[in-house]
């Protein structure tokens, strides 16, 4: 039973961390259809631009708490000024274009903002490890955890019910969705596509640089920590379906529930465990979980 | 002019520019090591670091006795650095072009197991000559044969078994032993002699946790709580850079150090970086006697000296591996220009040279005394973590040292085969 009880909270805990990165490029494919290969790139630039703040504010000696504020202030940051960068002056000259030419196109900007990332921060490690220890630890039967993993709980729901609100009960989500449904018709209805498609692209690098900069915390800072997380991510919309907010909710569930009870009762077949969910999914449900059947337009 | 002043003219053209050429050859050494990505941080860049400064030194004339030489023999050293970062067949063709298309004359490089397992065949197809300064897997030479490329650095074998001979040299328990190592070449080497050494050392000690991550994984929350699951007196880990900080910054708040005796194989390098976030108590090794470990000797201290003003920070494991590398491999150069005429020698004449040679490092003396004098052997060192308040920086106490035949296999014997054997032949103190 302690068994299980562990294998759950490790499968949320991790799926969480999971489900924030994915939840941006799920929204960036429904709304822009592109499969953004630099993801992972935004993701550890909100790492490095936190671990940038927290080093500010902590040289004020305020209050720890706010180094919470500074992992916020790290992903508004690289969402403010290099999302509308990279969408106004890079990925609009390729809209309509083959969504294989995206992925090269996201796969160039990957490789571009690893060097920069690189050019900027060096390659010595940054650490920030202050906020981990803010929210103390938490018992859960005989094993000990950080409260700070339970508060990536509580963000990860924050955003998942955010943009499920934000995209269904509000007038400008109505107007992402009908982007969504179709940009040539919200466009002759007087829909402003090319604005849709800045917020909405700024919006996911945020959730990534979201990730990256919770995540920050936890590791050392440095380069390599953008290849890892894309993959994941990939595999956690893909079983979900691509463009699907729930389907990435429970994608990155099925994900991290897999890995957790690999790790614990088969270590070997860990890495086997998340793609062999992920072929299982596909078998039954080759679009994904929540990605409805479409006839291909020609 | 006369068409045999004119022809008199153009050889004493032609003889200057011979002149001018041979006074500008350079010796070109390819360096090939991690630039990008994850390994970077930990070990490519501090070694590329370590190459440049003592290649200047060199160049200068500026290193102490027997290296006083200016660059190779007289011949002035220029480096071509190479990314490893890429994958090994990669790496494969960026050897090919250091060889052909830069027209380097020696290759120093790699620190990823399968970028020495997959580079070692090619370089030897080519007949050119390379030195592998890092990677840790012993089966390169122990199941392949090279005439040409060489490994100036022991192998895992010892870092495990020094690992074991240090517990049991200070009586630490090791009823259950749960480990954490990455799914990779260097991981499933360093798990399976460790568990090896520990059944010869310690008979009737059990395996409880064996956790396999992938490399970078960056989130070890499960796989802690696995390992804080299955109670255990050891826990043994060859994590290493990244990983391994993020791992040390995820465990210690879960208690996992108070409830286990943690013991890494390679962690020498993470200690300037986590500084009191290293939890105190910790066994650790540096593949060798490096760093805070290292031997005290007028070499060593010029070394330490040249590298931590370079650089603001002290040499750790990767940058000692690669002076050694330097070191023997100038001795060789020059014994084999010598051989030469004073001229640049032959991928052969080089071969010649290193093969069963000795030197003294900053570390210790190198000896080529493995794999018909291809693989080094060295001493090597485990020491126990603790914060020092008044340094502000995480020392090592408790330090041992263990010579190079009491942990590094004979002449001939497989590493896995001689710890299973009992260690027949070892010579410890």
């Amino acid at each position: 039973m302690s068994t299980l009880v562990t294998i759950l909270v490790d499968g949320v805990t991790y799926a969480s961390w999971l489900f924030i990165v994915a939840l941006g490029l799920t929204l960036v494919f429904g709304v822009l259809k592109i499969l953004n290969i630099a993801h992972g790139s935004f993701y550890a630039l909100g790492a490095y631009a936190a671990a940038t703040c927290v080093a500010w504010f902590g040289a004020l000696e305020i209050s720890p708490w706010l180094s919470l504020f500074a992992l916020l202030l790290g992903a508004v940051a690289i969402a403010a000024v290099l999302a509308p960068l990279t969408e106004r002056g890079l990925l609009r000259f390729f809209y309509g274009r083959d969504e294989v030419l995206l992925v090269l196109v996201t796969y160039a900007l990957f490789l571009v903002l690893e060097d920069a990332t690189k050019l900027v921060w060096g390659v010595n490690p940054y650490f920030v490890s202050e906020p981990y220890g803010l929210f103390g630890s938490v018992q859960v039967g005989a094993l000990s955890y950080v409260g700070y993993d339970f508060a990536l709980i509580a963000v990860a729901v924050a955003c998942g019910l955010g943009v499920w609100w934000g995209l269904n009960r509000t007038r400008a989500g109505k107007i992402v969705l009908a982007v969504i449904h179709s940009a040539e018709i919200a466009a002759s209805m007087g829909v402003n596509v090319g604005r849709v498609y800045t917020l909405a692209f700024m919006f996911g690098i945020f959730l990534a640089a979201l990730g990256g900069a919770l995540t920050a915390p936890m590791i050392s800072v440095q380069p390599g920590v953008s290849v890892g997380v894309v993959i994941v991510s990939f595999a956690v919309v893909i079983i979900g379906g691509l463009g699907s907010i729930e389907g990435a909710a429970i994608g990155a569930l099925i994900v991290g529930l897999a890995r957790a009870l690999a790790v614990h009762t088969w270590p070997e077949a860990e890495l086997f465990s998340i793609y062999g969910a992920m072929a299982v999914v596909l078998i039954f449900r080759p679009e994904g979980l929540f990605q409805r059947v479409k006839a291909r337009r020609i | 002019m006369t068409r045999q002043q004119g022809a008199v003219a153009a050889l004493a053209v032609a003889a200057l520019f011979s002149a001018s050429a041979s006074a500008q050859e350079t010796f070109r050494l390819g360096i090939v090591s991690f630039l990008s990505g994850p390994a970077a941080e930990s070990f490519g860049v501090p070694a590329v670091n370590g190459a440049k400064v003592v290649i200047e030194a060199f160049n200068k004339g500026a290193a102490p006795a027997p290296y006083s030489k200016v660059g190779f023999g007289g011949v002035r050293i220029e480096p071509v650095y190479v990314d490893e970062n890429g994958g090994a067949t990669k790496q494969v063709q960026e050897l090919r072009n250091l060889y052909d298309r830069e027209k380097v004359d020696a290759v120093i490089g790699y620190v990823g197991s399968g970028d020495c397992l997959a580079v070692a065949p090619a370089a030897e197809e080519m007949k050119k000559f390379l030195i592998l300064y890092d990677c840790g897997t012993p089966r390169i030479f122990e199941d392949g044969k090279y005439s040409y490329v060489f490994r100036t650095a022991s192998h895992a074998v010892m870092d495990n078994v020094a690992l074991a001979r240090y517990l049991k040299a200070r009586n630490v328990k090791a009823g259950t032993i749960n480990y954490i190592n990455q799914d990779y070449a260097w991981g499933h080497d360093s798990r399976n002699d460790f568990k090896a050494a520990a059944a010869q050392l310690f008979p009737g000690s059990k395996t409880g946790a064996d956790l396999l991550p992938k490399f970078g994984a960056g989130q070890y929350g499960t796989e802690i709580s696995a390992l804080l699951s299955q109670p255990a007196d050891l826990m043994h880990s060859s994590l290493w850079g990244g990983d391994l900080q993020a791992f040390i910054l995820q465990a210690a708040p879960r208690g996992l150090f108070k409830r286990t005796q943690a013991v890494f194989s390679a962690a020498d390098h993470v200690l300037p970086g986590l500084g009191q976030r290293m939890p105190d108590g910790v066994i650790l090794g540096a593949r060798g006697a490096y760093g805070l470990m290292s031997p005290k000797s007028a070499l060593n201290d010029w070394w330490w000296k040249l590298y931590s003003d370079a650089y603001g920070v002290h040499p750790v494991q990767a940058p000692y591996r690669m002076v050694q590398a330097l070191l023997g491999f100038k001795l060789a150069a020059e014994k084999a220009m010598a051989a030469n005429g004073g001229k640049k020698p032959t991928p052969e004449q080089l071969a010649a040279a290193l093969k069963g040679s000795e030197w003294e490092s900053p570390a210790g003396r190198i000896r080529m005394a493995l794999s018909d004098g291809h693989q080094a052997i060295q001493d090597t060192a485990i020491g126990r973590t603790k914060y020092d308040p008044k340094k502000k920086m995480v020392t090592l106490v408790d330090i041992q040292r263990f010579p190079a035949e009491c942990v590094n296999p004979p002449a001939g014997v497989k590493g896995e085969e001689w710890i299973k054997g009992g260690f027949k032949g070892a010579k410890c103190p």
